[in-house]
């Protein structure tokens, strides 16, 4: 259903709640008329169709629960929804009972309202078509990213294809850089919640406090300065996917958290204790050795258990290095485009010394390689020459040529970082440096974090 | 010649002004002008019981100076906004109309607890004033996530989306850019 397909009557003696609620609506797309009072309203939904009306409790003449009932004498199916001041919250709940979706109370969050209208037109949508026709799959499709003719990555697809229709919870494994968050965004697209938003957070990049109001959000003045209220993540993925990256690094009462809310898909917000319900689908991602971490105690067996329902594992780029000549071209067809140059192919000296190195940063190394060669690559194919990392440091430094100190421990950083795939803590520990030394440094030297 | 007139709401710190006018450069392909000394009584739309403006009344009055050419204008405003009905507003439009407004008060890190950010609060301003904007060119609210159109009701929804519009929103926007450039879609 396209919001152009809902028709909206707003009903409300107050001309400016007509008018900021008629626009709202009107900037979604949906149809929409108001009217002043009950008369009119009835008039209205005599004329034409009507799919969801708003209407004010306290009105001159007829009032909103007399008009409702009206409404469901027209058509039981017409979803009604109450608009009330706070002193008519009881009024509210009366209408409740006589068969009103639900009541906003004056002013309302825009986030509940747009909920509110979305439920409401879900809702339509089941009754009018009698929750058959549930949006069937076509074709299973793939992100653009995902390259590759290799027995390994087809044993993926395959497991893709599988999981994605269910509403089953996926764990994703594999080396970082070797594309678990495209696998995530490929299940969620081939699933039913498609038209929901696949929400990512990643677990190691926040403190446990941080990531506690990152996923539950927090209700104003939870703690000092939250003036306003904030959604979590976990309320912005309601009826789509939450892709929880890095899961192995959240500690033991995150963790605690994250399966009750996973048991009972309801939590509170930091500071809060209104509960709030929600829909979703867990697809997680790590790299970690989680079994070992269940052995030692801290990863939660049952967290384990519930996370580790289906189980995806990425092969590393040298597991399927037949690909390495497949999504190297294809890398250098998409800078090609995004950088507008005429660039090609690669020639087959460039693509055997690819096929011969090792590409611990996996597939995200192979792909920063090519896009710094199509940076500098003057012709229309890439040859040696045009590589410069990783393979040109130790020949640069061996042919004698003024390398400075500085050069070399600018591209050294950069191969770190490019294997820790911009991870600042794993590779300032790999440097033996303190992370403050090394974002000093990559601030000096530019270089680009990932 | 067409352009879109960046109206600072009192005086509100303007260290956006560059990337604003560069970042509606971008996505229009149209020439801002900063218009300074825009006369907006801002008490006017003050309303003591909310503690609140409401942007509708600043719509208002934006639109109701008078033009010294033809354009849009979009206000930019640091206090918070309300319509009657909704808590807050990040910002209003006229569907394809002339005025605008956006606040920065809602986008600012501080106001959610969280440390000071200036380069995010800057990327949300552009991405709301680019909405806005959208809106004044006759675009309605947009499903495709990435897209500056979609509708964000909270601070991490702007977060989520580009600055960009998607193909379908330009598909839509071209023509509109093309008669507002050569005249025609002034009224
Ligand atoms: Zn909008
Ligand atoms: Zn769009």
């Amino acid at each position: 259903m396209k919001p152009s397909d809902i028709g909206i009557l707003i009903v409300d003696d107050e001309a400016s709640v007509r008018d900021a609620l008629g626009k709202w609506f009107k900037f979604d797309g949906y149809r929409v008329e108001t009217a002043e009072d009950a008369n009119t309203a009835l008039q209205k939904l005599q004329n034409s169709a009507w799919d969801i009306v708003l209407l004010d409790i306290k009105m001159p003449g007829i009032d909103g629960i007399e008009l409702q009932r009206r409404i469901k004498q027209i058509d039981k199916n017409i979803i009604t929804i109450m608009i009330t001041a706070f002193a008519s919250v009881d009024t509210s709940i009366q209408a409740l009972k006589e068969g009103a979706f639900d009541y906003i109370i004056k002013p309302v969050d825009p986030d509940d309202m747009s909920h509110l209208i979305r439920n409401a037109v879900e809702q339509r949508r089941l009754l009018s078509e009698n929750m058959q026709m549930r949006c069937q799959i076509e074709e299973i499709s793939f992100s653009d990213d995902i390259v590759g003719e290799s027995p390994g990555l087809e044993k993926v697809m395959e497991k893709v294809a599988t999981v994605a229709p269910t509403d089953s919870t996926v764990m994703i494994r594999g080396e970082s850089g070797t594309g678990k968050e495209l696998i995530a965004r490929s299940i969620h697209i081939n699933s039913n919640r498609r038209y929901f938003p696949i929400i990512t957070i990643n677990c190691g990049a926040y403190t446990e406090g941080l990531l506690e109001s990152e996923l539950f959000g927090h209700e104003k003045g939870a703690f000092t300065g939250a003036l306003y209220r904030r959604r979590g993540k976990l309320e912005m993925a309601d009826k789509g996917t939450i892709f929880l990256d890095e899961i192995g690094n959240i500690g033991i009462k995150m963790q605690m958290d994250l399966l009750r809310v996973i048991e009972t898909k309801q939590f509170t917000r930091l500071g809060g204790d209104r509960v709030v319900n929600v829909d979703f689908r867990v697809v997680c991602a790590t790299n970690k050795d989680l079994e070992s971490a269940v052995r030692d105690g801290s990863f939660r067996e049952d967290l384990y258990y519930r996370l580790n329902v289906f189980s995806i594992v990425l092969p590393s780029l040298r597991e399927r290095k037949t690909d390495i000549p497949i999504l190297a071209r294809y890398f250098v067809k998409k800078y090609a485009q995004s950088m507008n140059k005429n660039v090609t192919n690669l020639t087959p000296e460039t693509l055997d010394l690819l096929a011969r190195y090792e590409w611990p940063g996996n597939v995200r190394e192979l792909r920063n390689v090519i896009e710094r060669a199509m940076v500098g690559v003057r012709g229309s194919i890439i040859e040696l020459k045009d590589m410069s990392f990783p393979f040109t440091p130790a020949a640069a430094v061996a042919s004698g040529d003024d390398v400075s100190l500085e050069d070399v421990e600018k591209s050294h950083i950069q191969k770190i970082l490019e294997r820790t795939g911009g991870n600042i803590a794993q590779a300032a520990s790999l440097l033996k440096i303190s992370r403050l030394t090394l974002y000093n440094k990559i601030e000096k030297y530019q270089l680009k974090k990932m | 010649m067409a352009c879109i007139y960046v109206v600072p709401i009192h005086a509100v710190s303007q260290f956006w002004r560059e990337p604003l006018e560069a970042g509606i450069q971008k996505a229009f392909g149209i020439e801002s002008r900063f218009a300074g000394n825009w006369p907006i009584d801002l008490p006017r739309a003050y309303d003591k019981t909310r503690n609140q403006y409401n942007s509708s009344d600043i719509l208002l009055q934006l639109i109701s100076a008078p033009l010294t050419g033809a354009g849009k204008i979009l206000g930019v405003a640091e206090v918070d906004l309300f319509i009657p009905i909704l808590t807050f507003v990040f910002g209003e439009a006229q569907l394809d109309g002339i005025g605008s407004v956006v606040s920065s008060h809602r986008l600012e890190n501080k106001f959610y607890g969280l440390p000071d950010d200036r380069a995010l609060l800057v990327d949300r301003l552009i991405k709301e004033s680019i909405h806005e904007l959208g809106h004044t060119f006759g675009l309605l609210h947009c499903m495709t996530p990435a897209c500056v159109l979609n509708s964000s009701t909270y601070m991490e929804d702007i977060d989520q989306k580009s600055a960009e519009f998607c193909s379908g929103c330009l598909h839509d926007l071209r023509p509109r850019l093309q008669d507002f450039q050569s005249g025609k879609g002034i009224r």
